[in-house]
């Protein structure tokens, strides 16, 4: 395994399970948000995390990053075990382990200016840095993800959904991370802003080598942005594959299922494809353990089908 | 087409803010005809979901005023209507879905109570009847068991499933017109899938027509016959689907459907995502011409002195309207020849 | 979503509002200033609020007459030139007593409710961010003093501790704490469960600076609300205990305790009722009005 290949994430059997509580306080039971979950992310990759609502995609998220510890499982990010770190350590280690969340209106402290709420990240992890010099290095990434660093004093409400997500964005590559979870950070925003988003994550990812793992519910897009991808159903991964690879060859009936379900922006296209749709099969797919069944491509399915 | 259902009329609505008046909506017209699938794309503050809300009088007065127009639905003007006539319209003739099917079910009252309450109104049934025709109705939506169902509360039903409770109540009083309103946002891609699919075969089976708002130009592409972009309370152009999708004329449905991405060709080859610069604009100080032209490269400055109209886009076809002061084929073939 | 009505959302409302020339920000605290006086009735009351306070401070110099000096001449006498007010019971000035009165009902109610707010705040805030046996701990015996009506308890804890002005403040104060421990608590739970909290966590921020740089400025409004609602209450909470003997001792003036005497003048001597009545309704309006337009003048949301 050369250098290039080394992965900056690497999670082993990562699971987050529940606690269920009768209403009477009596047997407990567990439920699985999250089990077994295996997979790397290489320097400069997009890993793209896809599944339906309660397939666990955001709850690996916050595992990774230890904002919900997962229950069992390694996550080595950088040959660190997470999981091992002290409080003050973890907190230390934020500094390369970022976040960009969903929904940029609630991400933002509603009373805290753009300028400040992104020079926290100097404050909290470059304390050596003086105030002339934090304002001038917020100005910098203000200018980077396209904003007028003349409204560094203006508070969240007083930007457009784009405009705040791009203030998260700055914030989370403030300290030059080489890790970032962005989970869902294009689904609360109009179409018109969405390319925007898109590309600048894109061009950091050029420009810092960072790695992402992007967690969408858009396939198209995480098609269109994501190296590999990982198709998640109820907390199991059901095939991981290099993303052009999974969507012309899907070899799990889930993940077919689920990339028919995509509509095709191309009328007659999409018309034919709602013509021909066999009505979906709310059946259990079947399940097996994560093979690989060509280079690179896994597939979570029984003996017999791996064909 | 056959004859007109709905014909919207120069409307206007406007809200009043702390900040100054919103234009939310700025002289908008259409008609739909019986039967026809309208598909309304724009982003948040185009005015797409206000202006229905204001024809079935559901916006709130104040801060909400309308501030001019007419919506003729088979000849009556839904504006000039009793707060009582237009009751009976809203879910009877004119039947909705909204995005979230949680908060627009009351999560105490069972769903038989929910689908039974407009029967009543609307139909006059009495209780047995009506309680026969939801379970009717939960049937046509597809959800299996109905009859033990219609007991149940809106919890116990899955989003998707709530969603059809959703449709099978617009659709309880055979109405002439459903309106979706982002219907399938908050649903998964396979549920999605399946509410489109239930939608088209009700349609086919019942024939009303359908106003299906979203922002998702892929559901649009598949079950519209005809598209309308909104954008800052303005309709920018409106065609047949296949036209719109084919040759667009404004350039921000040029935007649109250039920011998808392509999935052409392999990864290494894959250009990089067309982006419409800049953000919608702030509707209390409304550009004083087409309100896209702020981020438009091909605006002209007549764009940015005075609203283009509405009207048919030349050389396009026929019924294909367009509001742009500038020739946007034209352009672009001058731009591929450079 | 934290801004704005649904309307305003779909309305557009959030798109990036001003000129880009226009960019300048003004300072957090001159911004604080103009939305305040965007409010005239905040402004009102601010303006009751401080010439109240700068009666009672300055009442030796502004108060026409000594107000324990009892003048035979002017037992229940009525409204005059030389007594506007006219007298009470026993001659005194009302009009200087008024005045007087002013130092022991704004202290009883503005000291009991900073030591309330100085007590709730911290435990509010532990118990709310802690959580856990803390939590609990601090939320039993919160549900406990909250059981007890806010009166009695005040009552019973001045009576314990003797009867003076001072103890009178410090048993109101106590007797309140609660209500701001509970309401802190359940604010800094609704703060905590939103998502920039934990954009604040993913950062690295530690645990106290997500208390009170990221939790703190946002309850505040909600608490200083409360506030200005339990000092006016405090106001007739020392009344009461004036009245029973457990406050403001005769013959220093409050203007509960002045009340309270004059119900027994009703029919011979109205204004003896009216006037400290009327203070106590403009004093407690005064912090209410103020109260509400400092809610709106804290929130950066709002307009000026």
């Amino acid at each position: 395994m050369s250098m290039q290949d080394y992965p900056v994430v690497s999670v082993r059997d990562l699971s987050k399970h529940y606690p269920l509580r009768s209403w009477w306080g009596g047997k407990d039971s567990v439920f699985r948000a999250v089990e077994g979950v295996s997979f790397d992310i290489r320097p400069g990759e997009t890993l793209g995390l896809v599944g339906e609502s309660g397939s666990g995609k955001s709850t690996i998220g916050r595992a990774v990053t230890m904002l919900n510890p997962p229950t069992s499982g390694t996550i080595a990010f950088e040959g660190t075990d997470l999981a091992k770190l002290s409080a003050g350590a973890m907190r230390k280690m934020r500094a390369r382990i970022q976040t960009v969340f969903q929904d940029p209106y609630a991400a933002l402290n509603p009373r805290m200016s753009a300028g400040d709420y992104v020079a926290e990240a100097f404050k909290l992890h470059r304390r050596d840095m003086r105030r002339p010099e934090r304002r001038e290095a917020v100005a910098a990434l203000f200018q980077r993800v396209g904003l007028d660093p003349r409204f560094m004093g203006r508070y969240p409400h007083q930007f457009s959904g784009g405009q705040r997500q791009r203030i998260c964005i700055a914030r989370a590559i403030a300290l030059k991370p080489s890790f970032i979870v962005a989970d869902e950070p294009i689904a609360a925003l109009d179409v018109s802003i969405q390319a925007q988003v898109v590309n600048l994550l894109q061009d950091l990812q050029d420009e810092m080598g960072l790695s992402y793992l992007f967690i969408s519910h858009d396939l198209r897009m995480v098609r269109y942005l994501c190296h590999r991808v990982a198709v998640l159903w109820r907390g199991r991964i059901v095939e991981l594959a290099e993303a052009d690879a999974l969507y012309e060859a899907p070899r799990h009936p889930y993940t077919r299922r689920l990339l028919a379900a995509v509509p095709v922006p191309h009328p007659a296209e999409e018309r034919a494809r709602l013509a021909a749709r066999d009505i979906a099969s709310h059946d259990q797919p079947p399940d097996g353990p994560l093979t690989e069944v060509a280079p690179g491509h896994w597939v979570a399915l029984p003996q017999e089908q791996r064909a | 087409m056959t004859k007109p259902l709905l014909d919207v009329r120069d409307l206007a609505v406007a809200f009043d803010t702390d900040g100054g008046a919103v234009h939310a909506v700025n002289g908008v017209s259409y008609t739909l005809h019986e039967g026809e699938t309208l598909g309304i794309v724009g982003e948040s503050g185009s005015g797409k979901s206000v202006h229905v809300l204001a024809m079935l009088g559901l916006i709130p007065r104040p801060p909400g005023r309308i501030t001019g127009g007419q919506v003729l639905f088979e000849g009556r003007d839904l504006l000039a209507l009793k707060e009582r006539e237009i009751r009976k319209i809203r879910g009877g003739a004119i039947g909705f879905v909204f995005q979230d099917p949680m908060s627009s079910l009351n999560p105490g009252m069972t769903v038989a109570a929910q689908i039974v309450e407009p029967l009543r109104i609307h139909l006059g049934l009495d209780a047995r009847a009506a309680r026969a025709r939801a379970k009717e109705l939960l049937d046509l939506v597809r959800i299996p068991n109905a009859g033990a169902r219609l007991d149940q509360y809106p919890h116990e039903f899955s989003g998707g499933q709530r969603q059809r409770v959703m449709i099978a109540i617009g659709l309880s009083c055979r109405p002439k017109l459903l309106i979706a309103d982002e219907a399938t946002t908050a649903l998964d891609v396979t549920v999605q899938a399946e509410i489109v699919a239930l939608v088209q075969e009700l349609k086919r089976e019942l024939g009303m027509a359908i106003i299906w708002i979203t922002h998702d130009l892929g559901v649009v592409a598949g079950i519209s016959d005809t598209v309308q972009v909104m954008y800052a309370g303005r309709i920018l152009e409106r065609g047949p689907v296949d036209d719109i999708f084919s040759d667009p004329r404004n350039a921000y449905t040029l935007g649109l459907l250039r920011s998808l991405p392509d999935l052409s060709g392999g990864r290494a080859g894959r250009r990089r995502l067309h982006q419409i610069e800049g953000a919608p604009p702030d509707m209390r100080h409304l550009p004083p011409g087409d309100p896209f032209a702020p981020r438009n490269a091909y605006a002209t400055p007549r764009c940015r002195a005075e609203m283009p109209p509405l009207a048919q886009a030349p050389g396009a076809a026929p019924g294909h309207l367009v509001a742009a002061w500038y020739d946007l084929p034209d352009l672009l073939s001058r731009e591929a020849a450079r | 979503m934290s801004t704005g009505t649904p309307i305003a959302e779909t309305a557009g409302i959030a798109a990036p509002t001003g000129s880009p020339g226009l960019i300048q920000e003004p300072g957090t605290v001159t911004a604080f200033w103009r939305r305040l006086r965007a409010r005239p009735s905040a402004i009102a009351g601010l303006v009751i609020v401080g010439l109240l306070i700068l009666m009672a401070v300055f009442a030796p110099w502004i108060a026409p007459y000594d107000p324990t000096a009892t003048d035979w001449g002017n037992v229940r006498g009525s409204p005059s030139l030389a007594h506007p007010f006219g007298g009470d019971e026993v001659g005194r000035d009302v009009l200087s007593r008024i005045i007087f009165g002013a130092r022991a009902s704004l202290g009883a109610g503005l000291v009991s409710v900073a030591l309330a707010v100085s007590l709730g705040l911290p435990l509010g805030l532990l118990a709310g961010y802690a959580g856990g046996w803390i939590d609990g701990a601090i939320s039993r015996l919160t549900d406990a003093l909250l059981a007890i009506p806010f009166l009695i308890l005040a009552i019973a804890l001045a009576a314990f501790l003797g009867p003076s002005l001072v103890n009178a403040m410090i048993a109101i104060g106590l007797s309140a704490t609660s209500t701001f421990i509970r309401l802190t608590r359940a604010q800094v739970r609704a703060v905590a469960a939103e998502e920039f909290v934990e954009a604040a966590r993913a950062m690295g921020n530690p645990p106290w600076r997500i208390a009170f740089v990221h939790i703190l400025p946002n309850i505040v409004p909600a608490i200083l609300v409360q506030a200005t609602l339990t000092i006016a209450a405090a106001i007739i909470a020392e009344a009461s205990l004036s009245f029973l003997g457990l406050g403001q001792q005769p013959p220093e003036p409050s203007w509960g305790a002045m009340l309270n005497t004059a119900k027994n003048f009703m029919d011979q001597a109205p204004w003896m009722a009216i006037w400290p009545g009327l203070s106590i309704f403009l004093a407690v309006l005064a912090f209410n009005l103020f109260g509400d337009g400092l809610r709106d003048a804290l929130d950066p949301r709002q307009r000026a």
